[in-house]
């Protein structure tokens, strides 16, 4: 190994701060949540116990978090399948200039820049001048479709960016037709980038909050439980709540980085997925 | 794709402004067209001293995400030589974006809280007598959780610039005898400007728009225009919180234009 200069150890300790940074308070709420009954907030700890979980099962005086648990879990998945289908579709219509690609081009930028705030309103604004009632199915889902769409086709264009055309005109020499040079050689390329869009639609889906405020309706999501709780609720229960949204954004994390991982295996060449993410 | 964006981006978008000149009563809303709105919203002096104020936080966050986001991106592109310890520690720098911001947000109070770490540990060491009651629930806390939300949006593209720096450029320079300083401000800062480019527009959109982590954060007591917004919102008083986010809106974009003059966002993808 060659020697490193100083730079490196003062770098990879400004690093190693940073990752506590970016860890360290939710190590802080994932150690509280375990506080005795008699607990509060903060340190110090009085006694470990799993009361905080098993009083997060119990009835609440205030919400519904299970409900709202399901309806953004069922959110996630409508945005993750939408975001994933439309992303691919409008990344390969941008591999040619199309009339207004330009300008589709700049509403997606201006769709990710604009404050969430204003779409909750508009939207808001809308179905209420409309008639239409609020509900995180409708409104609630197009309001998150513009956060993950641009996100989606942003990636799509870094991927087909480095996309490498050989492939195609080989499969359609060999008298591929384009369905099947689609599914049998582009699909198969993208796949490992595909899900890393899929991470993005349903974890910005999962967490989105603004952006749901005022569309949601009169069923929360659980973002917006968990915001609610924040204002009248003094246990750690909530802490509790978010050590196990926590962890379960991690398992989803995970499993999305496992099936990165298995298709890459699958394949000899390389996985770019991890350019595909930026 | 198109129809989505119509629907729920423009079509939103035109109807604030819509409504922006529409009057409101206690209670209900009634379509006019009436700059009164505008005219309260220019009138008082609270606008300006909130405006100035979402300014600053922008301002003081970008500053930090910039500094810090380029060390960290610096050191994941220029310091780490495999490509798997890279990747590897760049998800480890990506993992919290995809967890809930609200969390991340709780998560700091007991950490600042008046008897909470922070407190306790420089009680411990001496260096305070009484627990610093700036800690939480002011404008260092609120920056502080910005920083922590938003770092990522710096470290992604100023990386993904970096990694595309052909890296005879830097040997180059260095046979040329510069310095790692030297090479650090003439080759490497220049080609990353587009990544810490996107990255400012990234984090100062997201500063300006933001209403939540100042409201958390604060304990409701600072404001900036997202919260000026929300709480129109929480009154009822839909048109002058369009009024206002026409301003926020218009504001935000001659931000993102000035920055879009120095860079074409498209090329670098």
């Amino acid at each position: 190994m060659e020697k490193r200069s100083r730079s490196f150890y003062l770098l990879s300790a400004f690093f190693g701060l940073f990752v506590l940074f970016l860890y360290g308070p939710i190590l802080t709420i994932g150690i509280l949540s375990f506080q005795g009954p008699e607990g509060g907030l903060t340190f110090p700890m009085r006694g470990a116990s799993l009361y905080w979980f098993y009083d997060l099962f119990e009835e609440q005086a205030v919400g519904d978090i299970w409900g709202s648990f399901r309806r953004s879990l069922a959110l996630g998945l409508m945005v993750m399948v939408t975001t994933v289908v439309v992303s691919v579709l409008g990344g390969l219509a941008f591999r040619k200039k199309f009339a207004g690609s330009s300008l589709l081009f700049y509403l997606c930028i201006a769709s990710l820049v604009i404050p969430s705030i204003l779409i909750s309103l508009g939207v808001g604004l809308i179905f209420n001048q409309i008639g239409l009632p609020v509900h995180w199915a409708s409104s609630g889902f197009g309001s998150q479709l513009t956060w993950t769409l641009p996100f989606g086709l942003l990636i799509m264009f870094a991927v087909f960016n480095r996309f490498d055309k050989s492939y195609e005109e080989a499969a359609r020499d060999q008298g591929a037709t384009a369905w099947q040079t689609f599914a049998h050689v582009v699909l198969p390329i993208i796949a490992p980038s595909l899900i890393g869009v899929a991470l993005f639609g349903f974890t910005l889906s999962y967490d989105e909050f603004a952006r749901t405020l005022l569309t949601a309706g009169s069923y929360n999501t659980l973002p917006l439980e968990i915001f609610g709780m924040t204002t009248n609720v003094t246990t750690p229960v909530i802490f509790a709540l978010g050590t196990l949204t926590t962890v379960f954004s991690f398992c989803i994390i995970g499993v999305f980085f496992l099936a990165v991982w298995l298709f890459s295996r699958r394949k000899d060449h390389s996985s770019d997925a991890g350019q595909g993410m930026v | 794709m198109a129809a989505v964006l119509l629907s729920f981006l423009v079509a939103p978008i035109v109807m604030i402004v819509i409504v922006s000149f529409w009057g409101a009563t206690e209670y209900s809303i009634y379509p006019a067209f009436q700059f009164d709105n505008y005219e309260f919203l220019f009138g008082s002096s609270v606008t300006y001293r909130v405006f100035l104020n979402t300014f600053k936080y922008a301002l003081i966050t970008w500053a930090f995400t910039l500094v810090i986001g380029f060390t960290v991106a610096y050191y994941l592109a220029f310091e780490i030589r495999s490509l798997k310890w890279q990747i590897a520690l760049f998800l480890l720098c990506t993992i919290p974006f995809w967890t809930s911001n609200i969390i991340r947000m709780i998560s700091w109070i007991p950490f600042l809280g008046r008897n909470g770490l922070a407190n306790s540990t420089l009680i411990s060491w001496g260096v305070i007598d009484e627990p610093l009651e700036w800690l939480l629930f002011s404008d260092f806390s609120v920056i502080l959780a910005f920083v922590h939300l938003y770092t990522l949006f710096m470290v992604v593209p100023i990386f993904n610039t970096m990694m595309r720096i052909d890296r005879a450029l830097i040997e180059a320079a260095r046979d040329q005898g510069a310095s790692a300083w030297q090479s650090l401000t003439h080759v490497i800062i220049p080609l990353c400007k587009p990544g810490i480019m996107i990255g400012t527009i990234f984090v100062t959109t997201l500063v300006m728009g933001d209403f939540i982590t100042v409201r958390f954060m604060s304990g409701s007591q600072r404001a900036n225009v997202g919260r000026l917004i929300s709480n129109d919102i929480n009154l009822l008083q839909y048109p002058s919180a369009s009024a206002t986010a026409v301003v926020l809106l218009i504001t935000v974009l001659i931000v993102i234009g000035l920055l879009l003059r120095l860079v074409d966002i498209r090329k670098e993808l």
